[in-house]
């Protein structure tokens, strides 16, 4: 492959509200090479949903996309006419949200959801996508998939509706997909189980996932690189052992150490004070200076833009370099 | 046991004597299906039993998580405590005194009671109405008991939001006009506002961002230093459960299945859903090498597993398992609900 899968350039969403414009996303741009899975973290409000939204060009009005360009293998797909944007979800991106119920129709079974799909994206004859379909369900690990194509949502749990959905995204054989939060609803053990077949059937597929979640657990064991947000911007991206371990950004090492583990010392968690700022109340500069103690004059007036610093690229202009971890 | 809190010299007077217990506390819900359906298909009322048979004992100024997935009683269980709900069975004490019996007796008794028990909710957007000034939200439970009159209470207001890191002249303010993180700490301040003795808090953070979770959880560590809080601390996340309990009990369908000092469970669970639910949470610390795949769902409360109801997900259940239910029993200074740990076998 010569290119990135994904290419997001300089991408910019506003929404307009009666007191002017909100920027909520400003300047965001980042790859997804083919078969790597990309982490997107950041506390809410950061835009991280929002960038998901913009890719599967849902974002809700009024906001919209006001510049910028996202390629998906070299063609712009930001642009595209409503019907071929409806086409290429689930052909070429699928998208796993948080809350499986919402994206399965709860009146129509399983197996009329999934050959649907199927046949809307390839094709496919009945009984082809019949057979596609019990494959793919067995391929998420759901017992009885031959069985259970004639139930309802409703008759499935958290966990194996969010399997049905999983094979949902993959039907089409998208090359991304999108999946928001896709176990914040589930209970940890089932979790695990979800991040494992996600990981598992997307390398099978030879997809490309961009992971949307607070969750630097999920991060860690799942993704190959990780892009922290922060007011709407990327402020750090790397590798994800390096992100983690040896963070650049101020506000990532902050992050991180907020984080409760099971290993290591348990006094007391590192805390980053005061709060992400509001749209409509940016700071100019660097967004995080009034919350960094690193932060020097040049961080209120000058905004940095995404710089290599070791092995991951921050936007700051005191970086952490040697970047231990505790 | 737990030498990173504070030192046991630091404690009040009475440290190590239970204030909380819980004794053989059990609660069941009928569930009454639409009528056409009971008719249909003739069948009796269902009973679901959300608690059976929990015991334990909160030394004062301690805190005691309970963990365990959703459906598994624990919100229940933090629920009956406070008297929100009535047992079916068993009883809750503070201090000697019967929570239930006290609260449905003399008016005065059970005011005076509920001065010392206060709860903290998950849902910061739920707990705090909307129509009402932060002011008189925390001074609400003041009044209510007559603990102050009513011109006391913007310094009153003031001095609880001071304690909790927030400006006093957010008590002019409205819950819609703070995030999430700064409403639980208004919920807080509430919950303190009355001094109680006994906190319980259900899945305080399980809505915050993790660096608003760490600030939360900082301030009711200091609460509860300052003002020898003794807490019931319920939470579905077991790393938030290390850095804030001296003991951990773990629920499954209901039931305790273990109960251990925080620096036994975590190096040394014994129950095998304590090491499942462990190996579960995905450690960005760790080693990133792969963890034990866990089995299964939990089953329907509606329809517990007889024997040991963690059986059909257990990787060492016997037949003695699927038959017989297993005692809450001591192991060392741990409790344990296991035949396989009881007989030797894990």
């Amino acid at each position: 492959m010569s290119g990135p899968l994904l290419e997001v350039r300089e991408l910019r969403v506003d929404f307009p509200t009666r007191r002017g414009t909100l920027r909520a996303l400003d300047g965001v741009s980042f790859d997804i090479a083919a078969g790597e899975i990309l982490g997107v973290v950041g506390e809410s409000g950061a835009g991280k949903s929002l960038t998901g939204a913009a890719i599967i060009g849902l974002v809700e009005p009024p906001g919209r996309v006001a510049s910028g360009q996202i390629l998906l293998e070299g063609q712009r797909i930001d642009d595209l006419p409503r019907e071929a944007m409806r086409l290429m979800r689930g052909k070429q991106i699928g998208a796993i949200f948080q809350d499986p119920l919402t994206s399965l129709n709860p009146l129509l079974t399983i197996g009329h959801q999934l050959v649907e799909t199927l046949r809307t994206h390839l094709p496919l004859s009945a009984a082809q996508a019949r057979e596609r379909a019990i494959e793919l369900l067995r391929q998420t690990g759901l017992p009885a998939p031959e069985a259970r194509l004639a139930q309802y949502p409703h008759e499935f749990s958290g966990g194996m509706r969010q399997r049905v959905v999983i094979a949902l995204a993959l039907a089409g054989e998208p090359r991304l997909i999108v999946a928001d939060e896709p176990t914040t609803a589930l209970d940890v053990a089932v979790q695990a189980q979800v991040i494992r077949l996600l990981r598992g059937v997307t390398q099978a597929h030879g997809a490309s996932v961009m992971l949307i979640t607070h969750d630097m657990g999920v991060v860690a064991e799942t993704c190959d690189r990780v892009a922290v947000m922060y007011a709407g911007r990327i402020v750090e991206i790397g590798p994800v052992d390096q992100v983690i371990r040896h963070p650049a950004h101020p506000y990532t090492a902050g992050l991180m150490a907020s984080v409760p583990t099971l290993s290591g010392d348990a006094t007391r968690l590192a805390q980053i004070e005061g709060a992400l700022p509001r749209l409509d109340e940016i700071p100019p500069g660097c967004a995080f200076h009034p919350r960094c103690p690193k932060a020097s004059p040049r961080c209120s007036q000058e905004r940095p833009e995404l710089a290599l610093v070791q092995r991951t690229r921050a936007a700051c202009w005191w970086p952490i370099v040697d970047g231990a971890m505790p | 046991m737990s030498d990173t809190r504070a030192a046991a010299s630091e404690r009040p007077a009475g440290a190590g004597t239970a204030v909380v217990e819980a004794r053989g506390l059990g609660k069941s819900f009928e569930l009454r299906r639409p009528v056409t359906e009971r008719l249909l298909r003739r069948d009796a009322p269902h009973r679901i039993d959300a608690v059976q048979d929990v015991g334990f004992a909160i030394a004062r100024g301690r805190t005691l998580a309970l963990v365990g997935e959703s459906g598994c009683g624990k919100s229940t269980l933090a629920r009956l405590m406070v008297g929100l709900e009535s047992p079916t069975t068993g009883s809750a004490c503070v201090d000697g005194v019967d929570v239930h019996a006290t609260l449905a007796g003399p008016a005065d008794a059970a005011r005076a009671l509920r001065r010392r028990m206060q709860m903290i909710f998950q849902d910061p957007f739920a707990s705090l109405d909307p129509r009402w000034r932060i002011g008189d939200i925390v001074a609400e439970p003041l009044l209510e008991q007559g603990l102050i009159l009513p011109a006391q209470a913007p310094d009153r207001v003031a001095a609880l939001l001071a304690s909790v890191g927030l400006p006093g002249a957010d008590m002019r303010r409205f819950p819609h006009q703070f995030s999430g993180g700064q409403r639980q700490r208004i919920s807080i301040a509430r919950a303190i506002a009355t001094s109680p003795e006994f906190l319980v808090c259900d899945e305080p953070t399980s809505a915050l961002d993790v660096s608003v979770q760490a600030q939360v959880l900082n301030l009711l560590a200091d609460l509860q230093r300052d003002r020898a809080l003794t807490m019931l601390f319920i939470s579905h996340n077991l790393a938030v459960v290390r850095y804030v309990a001296d003991d951990v009990g773990v629920m499954y369908l209901g039931r305790l299945v273990e109960l251990a000092p925080r620096d036994e469970l975590f190096p040394a669970p014994r129950h095998p859903y304590t090491r499942m639910l462990l190996a579960a949470v995905p450690d960005m610390r760790g080693t990133g090498g792969e963890r034990a795949p866990v089995q299964g769902e939990m089953s329907d409360p509606l329809a517990p597993p007889p024997g040991c109801a963690f059986h059909p997900r257990c990787p060492h259940a016997n037949e003695r398992c699927r038959v017989e239910r297993p005692e809450l029993r001591d192991s060392g200074a741990v409790r344990v609900a296991c035949h396989a740990v009881e007989e030797g076998r894990l």
